[in-house]
């Protein structure tokens, strides 16, 4: 699936993470733009299991700038997950 | 060499000398090894009538005598507020003096401007109970000429009086003196409180300046500093930030994990059997160390409990707790709000103490010796009970250890409270970055998702156990926290040794190695 919209999930609360989702063009790949304030211990960690929502979600394109506080892996996922789902016009939110 | 803890130290350092590794809490104090003292009060003479005015601090430092190579000493009661460090500094540069020592009992936010006098080597060694900040990130880079010694309150007295530290100048701020330098910090515009960390640089160091914003009739009392040590006195504008110096009150905090972890801690103590009649307490300052004086408040109400004394760190929690009747006393060596000054001006029952009564672990009276129950923080503590309460999750130093070991050295309960992990970070080690306080002197971890008890004490854990108190393996809550947050990737540290982390006792407990690019 690609994304549509322009989306985002969570907050910048301490340990949550915000995601924002861009749509690209067909082709483009995935491009995703990290920021941790616990990039150092754990950078690899939110990389592999951003990339394994969007492999669940079937999503091959798409640029996803996630600016993370410290957020543990489910509300990683849940995070991800909401944005995408939003990005596609299949769940209600913001933007 | 090894030290007790199994951590390479050096046998000798350039530009420190000989280093000798900890054995232990108690082994080098009740052993054989009093250390001799080789410090020797300086005679001074002064004409009958004539005065230790000067005109500025620059006048003051002049007839001081500067020299490259002096140690120049000051106390933090000032905190963030301090302006007075800043300015001896500028002061000395501008006169051209080098390879200066530096020997604060603290550093704070305040300090930040010390880095371009590291950096272009005007100061080459720094002791203190803390270092943060700016100032605490080029030092783990490196950039210090011989590495930081990081004392405790205690350590820095004995490190005083066993001639490890020789205060050549000390620059001592004072909220209110007089013409012959009797000073205090209990009342004036800028009134911080107790004066106990300067009072053992007045009697010991060779030149002696009182700097006040508030030059009182003759005499001013309380003479927390007294005359007979006091060469010179300067009336300055300001000797800081008035509002970080004397603002307001502490407030317990709001977050409900550290109210959850404060609870907990309130219950352990309840059930330690040394909750009665008579207890001594300490807490500290930080959200959940302070909360636990909240709770133990009200179950000393509800159960009727009247208390000894408390010591500190005192903030305006404290105070009410007094003259609520819960304590009989407070001996005061640092006080951590301004709201604090009355009581220490006002109350006989809240008593100021110098830091040698506090903690000195080579006298024969430390109050810390007679505690029963002190709450400390921890940035990081381990399987074997070890706490880091200097340096950051990147190896950077940024924390105090102020009287941490000293009190859990002292105190009959000693108890760590702290969330099991931070912003996914995970709060419970196999080895702490840094040991400043050895997990032989802490007794109890109190976490939100349990309370682990050092193995040394079987019968407090069973006692835990019995009140319905959650006690769970330090091993086990390690793996469940691991297993939440992931293991999080170790930063690589370089070779060389930017710190030592000397222990109460003059002997050095950990190293701290540099870190490369800190952001």
């Amino acid at each position: 699936m690609t994304p549509k919209f322009k989306a985002q999930a969570g907050t910048f609360e301490s340990s949550d993470i915000m995601v924002l989702i861009e749509p690209v063009s067909e082709e483009t790949g995935r491009q995703i733009d990290i920021s941790s304030t616990v990039m150092l211990q754990f950078e690899e960690d939110i990389k592999n299991t951003i990339n394994q929502v969007l492999d669940d979600l079937d999503i091959q394109n798409v640029h996803l700038i996630a600016k993370d506080k410290g957020a543990l892996t489910p509300t990683i996922k849940a995070r991800v997950e909401a944005a995408v789902k939003r990005s596609l016009g299949i769940q209600e939110g913001t933007m | 060499m090894k030290n007790a803890l199994g951590i390479e130290i050096p046998e000798y350092i350039e530009g420190l000398g000989e280093l000798k590794p900890f054995q232990g809490v108690w082994e080098s104090i009740i052993g054989d090894e009093i250390p001799s003292t080789n410090i020797v009060r300086t005679l001074k003479a002064k004409k009958a009538h004539t005065s230790k005015l000067c005109s500025n601090l620059k006048e003051a430092i002049k007839k001081c005598k500067p020299f490259d190579g002096m140690t120049v000493t000051f106390h933090h009661h000032l905190r963030g507020g301090d302006g007075v460090l800043m300015q001896t500094i500028e002061i000395l540069d501008e006169m051209g003096i080098k390879d200066i020592t530096l020997a604060s009992s603290s550093l704070t936010s305040a300090h930040d401007g010390l880095v371009p006098y590291v950096e272009n080597g005007m100061i080459t060694r720094i002791f203190s109970s803390g270092i943060r900040g700016r100032l605490g990130e080029i030092i783990s880079m490196g950039k210090l000429k011989h590495p930081a010694i990081i004392h405790s309150h205690g350590g820095r007295v004995r490190d005083i009086l066993t001639g490890r530290i020789k205060p050549d100048l000390s620059v001592l701020a004072a909220s209110a003196a007089d013409e012959e330098g009797n000073a205090t910090g209990a009342h004036g515009p800028s009134a911080f409180g107790s004066m106990g960390y300067a009072d053992i640089d007045a009697r010991y160091s060779k030149n002696v300046i009182i700097v006040t914003d508030n030059l009182v009739d003759y005499p001013c009392v309380p003479g927390s500093i007294r005359q007979h040590f006091v060469d010179y006195v300067v009336k300055v504008d300001s000797i800081g930030d008035a509002t970080k110096i004397a603002s307001g009150t502490t407030r317990i905090t709001k977050s409900p994990m550290d109210l959850r972890i404060a609870r907990i801690a309130a219950t352990v103590i309840e059930h330690s059997g040394l909750f009665k009649d008579g207890m001594s307490f300490q807490v500290g300052a930080g959200g959940a160390s302070l909360a636990v004086a909240k709770f133990l408040r009200e179950d000393m109400k509800r159960k009727d409990i009247k208390g000894s004394f408390m010591i500190g760190g005192v903030t305006s929690y404290g105070v009410d707790m007094l003259n609520e009747g819960l304590f009989q006393a407070i001996f005061d060596v640092q006080s951590f709000d301004a709201a604090v000054s009355t009581s220490v001006l006002n109350n006989p029952q809240h008593i100021e103490i110098t830091c040698d009564q506090y903690a000195n672990p080579n006298n024969c009276g430390a109050m810390t010796n007679k505690l029963d129950v002190v709450v400390l923080g921890a940035l990081e503590v381990d399987v074997d009970f070890n706490v880091n309460v200097i340096t950051g999750s990147s190896g950077e130093i940024r924390g105090a250890s102020g009287g941490h070991s000293d009190t859990a050295s002292g105190a009959n309960l000693s108890v760590i409270v702290c969330p099991s992990f931070r912003g996914r970070l995970p709060i419970v080690k196999d080895r702490v970055h840094t040991i400043v306080t050895p997990g032989e002197s802490v007794d109890v971890i109190v976490t939100e998702r349990g309370v682990c008890v050092n193995p040394s004490r079987p019968n407090l854990a069973a006692a835990l156990k019995k009140a319905g108190v959650k006690v769970v393996d330090i091993k086990d809550l390690k793996k469940e926290v691991d297993a939440m947050t992931g293991i999080p990737a170790e930063k690589q540290l370089g070779d060389k040794i930017v710190a030592l982390v000397e222990y109460r006792d003059g002997t050095i407990i950990d190293v701290i190695r540099n870190v490369e690019n800190l952001s």
